[in-house]
């Protein structure tokens, strides 16, 4: 019975992402769009010696996965929200549904958005003339990795909803996510930084190894070290955000 | 007897606001029994605890035999709800919320696509039942949530105030539902409302709650004979009377006012009656261009139990914002 | 309502404005965005990307905080005025304007007044990002007229932003009219020369920089901080054009929104 409320509950969080356009549209174009714009504008970038790659929007085309990864995560969390601010979750809970099931499915349809989100985002790419170095196995391993971080976001929403049972304070926290973006080695390599403190904060900043696992796949080929690092941090952000959001959810759903 | 509900003692604390403070009841399967109350006096806070969604702070009770705290599964899968808020997701349809809600109840592939057809038949819904619940009215928001409760067949249905906001044609059809659940269904049905006239047509017994404690329980007609005084209402045909009227009915027993023309006395004793205030009214030489005698209602029963009427009530009591 | 035309339209404007300044003051969720956004992207660029500054041809004596402090002040004028315009949407969806329609004799002063809490709003702002930038050392090269110029031409961004966030919001009426607000501008601005001068960048993007009004907006405010003001008189009537422009399509979208009922 657990599989069929998982699968019930994945189909309805699915279903109501495709029917919300708002929700489909803008995290397939403002990442793109951001990085076309960076692509351009900081090209000259290319020309620091020590600069990694000739090719701005390879250096760049990581940040979508995790740009996209943050919009799954305010929409799945605002649903989330919804439901418990107009009693559905109640409606849920007077059902035989487990907890677990809740969260899995909410899981399901942001692991489906993620994953369809990243083939977007890897077509543009190779539209626009990026080699990807570790080919098509890399390819697969960029969809992968950003389904985890997809995961494991989406998951940070659902304890953000489940914590606020708000909308509004879920859309307030999105600017909050956006600077754990800017603060890391987005838009250059850590190691040509010359504010000392900004690479610093870019180095413990998590955002910054997930980054650099799909960049590095798309401009190196196979670094381990960087892969490691980069799915040592998006399986840490689904453990810890999956336990908080366990939490979360025993306490709102505080039935006998 | 067999009982549906079994309630002892039952607190539930909020802070410093005690919700529900200490109530004692008993509901016989099949019965419905109307839970009557203005706004914030613990209606709500008690289905919320009798349907398992809160703990209870002390006291005891028990639905469907099981009890709410120790087989919360148990007393879930005999029970349906429908709470305050419909509570349904905008952009599903009908079907597919019933398709969500028979899944989660483990109802077969098989039966799932009977059952939601049969309920939407039941409550009317059949021909909107592929539109999105946003286009849906508020009574046929209610009609579907009355449907979700009843998926799986449960024995007990708690209905929190589920005609509030609808329009008469819309309470009326709800009605008969609910009396044909119990009629024929032997669903035993536990009703929060806040109208006088559902509890007196729908309810078999009836509860009058306020702050969170039971005032008065019973039959209606048994409650109403309990107070047993009827009201005579009288407007002047001189406003310039009204002063003199007022001291006449006085005589009668304790004056209220209707509305803003008429006043009306609550006969005290058996020994008056229309008759003698008529007489009176002549005496006097008081024309009226109105005179009403009115059967005792439930919020003569409340107001003689409280002091308050049943409208006026609903502002003093502090709102519990967020039952959880 | 007695009293001088002036006086009425005058009162309308402070009451719009005092509202929506108080609202924006006391909700941090509509506070803390504004204020943090502007801080981190300055933070992210400056921290991040100096090391641009050294790349050959990029000749800009104030040193990349002053740099970017221009950018990151012009943006922060834009996305004022276009949080101010989510607040109108927001207003529009609530039934709040209609509110104020049927109070107010005269309801252009109704924008006037939510143009007033934006440059309230953005005048904090502008404030605590200057004395962030003083504070990391920021060369200010200019003299105190060229710092005026500055803050001026930034107050017409605003002005700008507004009005056009303001017109989409009082035709849509609905906070999903939010991307619609929010992306020309962005778009108009991440096309001017963000990150290095005009004459580094190439291709498409120094195409649709040179086009774009942001560009020269961007060239007079680094000019005025570093003390070697340019293209001030194209960018200042450029400005003003737009601005009345965005005004004009403000007011125009007040009186469609009349036309429906609120």
């Amino acid at each position: 019975m657990t599989r069929l409320q998982v699968a019930s509950l994945a189909r309805r969080s699915i279903l109501r992402t495709l029917r919300q356009p708002a929700y489909v549209l803008p995290p397939l174009l403002f990442p793109t769009l951001l990085v076309a714009v960076n692509a351009a504008g900081l090209r000259p970038s290319t020309m620091l010696q020590g600069f990694p790659t000739d090719s701005f929007l390879a250096f760049a085309v990581a940040v979508p996965f995790i740009q996209g990864a943050l919009f799954a995560t305010m929409n799945a969390g605002t649903d989330l929200a919804r439901d418990i601010q107009n009693g559905f979750l109640n409606r849920l809970a007077l059902t035989p549904m487990r907890g677990s099931a809740l969260l899995a499915g909410h899981l399901a349809g942001v692991i489906v958005m993620g994953f369809v989100q990243s083939v977007f985002y890897l077509a543009f790419a190779l539209a626009f003339g990026v080699d990807i170095a570790s080919g098509p196995a890399g390819a697969v391993m960029i969809l992968v990795l950003a389904t985890l971080i997809s995961a494991g976001f989406g998951m940070l929403g659902a304890f953000m909803a489940l914590r606020t049972g708000s909308g509004e304070s879920i859309q307030a926290f999105f600017p909050v996510l956006f600077i754990f973006l800017f603060m890391s080695s987005m838009n250059a390599p850590r190691n040509l930084m010359t504010v000392d403190w900004f690479r610093t904060v870019a180095t413990i900043n998590p955002v910054s190894y997930l980054i650099e696992a799909v960049r590095s796949l798309v401009i190196t080929g196979w670094n381990a070290e960087a892969l490691l690092l980069g799915f040592a941090v998006a399986l840490g952000l689904i453990i810890v955000s999956t336990v908080v959001a366990s939490h979360a959810l025993h306490v709102r759903m505080t039935r006998t | 007897m067999a009982y549906g509900i079994e309630v002892e003692g039952l607190v539930r604390v909020f802070k410093d606001i005690r919700a529900v403070d200490g109530i004692d009841l008993v509901v016989a399967e099949g019965e419905i029994y109307g839970f009557l109350g203005p706004n914030g006096a613990g209606k709500s806070t008690t289905v919320h605890v009798l349907t398992t969604l809160l703990p209870p702070t002390d006291g005891t009770a028990r639905v469907a035999g099981f009890d709410v705290v120790s087989d919360g599964p148990k007393v879930r899968a005999a029970i349906g709800a429908a709470l305050q808020e419909a509570a349904l997701d905008p952009l599903l349809s009908g079907r597919e919320h019933l398709r969500l809600q028979t899944a989660l109840h483990g109802i077969t592939k098989h039966e799932r696509k009977q059952r939601s057809d049969d309920l939407l038949e039941r409550v009317g819904l059949t021909a909107a039942a592929d539109r999105k619940v946003r286009t849906y009215s508020g009574g046929m928001k209610r009609r579907l949530d009355l449907a979700l409760a009843l998926v799986h067949g449960p024995r007990i249905l708690f209905l929190d105030e589920p005609t509030t906001g609808l329009d008469p044609q819309s309470r009326s059809a709800l009605w008969a539902e609910v009396g044909r659940l119990a009629q024929e269904d032997g669903v035993t049905v536990f009703l929060t409302t806040q109208y006088l006239e559902e509890a007196d047509v729908l309810a078999d017994r009836v509860g009058i709650i306020d702050h969170g404690r039971i005032v008065a329980e019973g039959t209606p007609a048994a409650l109403k004979a309990e107070i047993a005084h009827p009201t005579v209402e009288a407007i002047p045909a001189d406003p310039e009377q009204r002063p003199k009227l007022a001291r006449i009915l006085e005589q009668f027993g304790e004056l209220t006012q209707v509305s803003p023309k008429s006043l009306a006395v609550r006969l005290s004793g058996d020994d008056f009656g229309l008759a003698d205030v008529v007489r009176a009214l002549d005496a006097a030489e008081v024309h009226v261009e109105h005179l009403q005698l009115h059967a005792p209602s439930l919020d003569d029963v409340f107001l003689a139990k409280t002091g308050r009427t049943l409208e006026g009530a609903g502002s003093e009591q502090p709102e519990i914002a967020d039952v959880t | 309502m007695s009293g001088s035309p002036w006086r009425a339209y005058r009162s309308v404007a402070l009451g719009v404005a005092w509202r929506t300044t108080h609202n924006a003051f006391t909700t941090p969720n509509i506070l803390i965005p504004s204020l943090a956004f502007p801080f981190f992207f300055f933070a992210a660029f400056v921290g991040g990307l100096s090391q641009l500054s050294s790349l050959p041809g990029f000749d800009f004596p104030a040193g990349y905080t002053a740099f970017q402090f221009v950018f990151v002040l012009l943006q922060s004028a834009a996305f004022g005025g276009v949080f101010t315009g989510f607040g109108i949407a927001r207003d529009f969806e609530h039934g709040f304007a209609r509110r104020l329609m049927l109070a107010a004799p005269y309801r252009s002063a109704i924008i006037v007044g939510y143009g007033l809490a934006a440059l309230a709003r953005w005048a904090l702002t502008a404030t605590l990002l200057t004395i962030v930038a003083l504070i990391l050392r920021m060369d200010v090269s200019g003299s105190g007229v060229d710092v005026v110029g500055l803050f001026f031409l930034a107050l017409l961004v605003n002005i700008c932003a507004l009005g056009w966030s303001a017109g989409v919001a009082t035709r849509l009426r609905t906070m999903q009219a939010g991307p619609a607000m929010q992306m020309p501008v962005f778009l108009i601005l991440f096309f001017a020369p963000v990150y290095v001068p005009l004459t580094l960048l190439s291709g498409w993007i120094h195409t649709v920089a040179t086009f774009n009004p942001v560009t020269y907006f961007l060239e007079a405010g680094r000019g005025f901080i570093s003390g070697e003001p340019e293209y001030v008189a194209g960018a200042f009537a450029t400005a003003l054009c737009l601005g009345i422009l965005a005004a004009f399509w403000a007011v125009r979208g007040m009186r469609r929104a009349e036309a429906a009922g609120g």
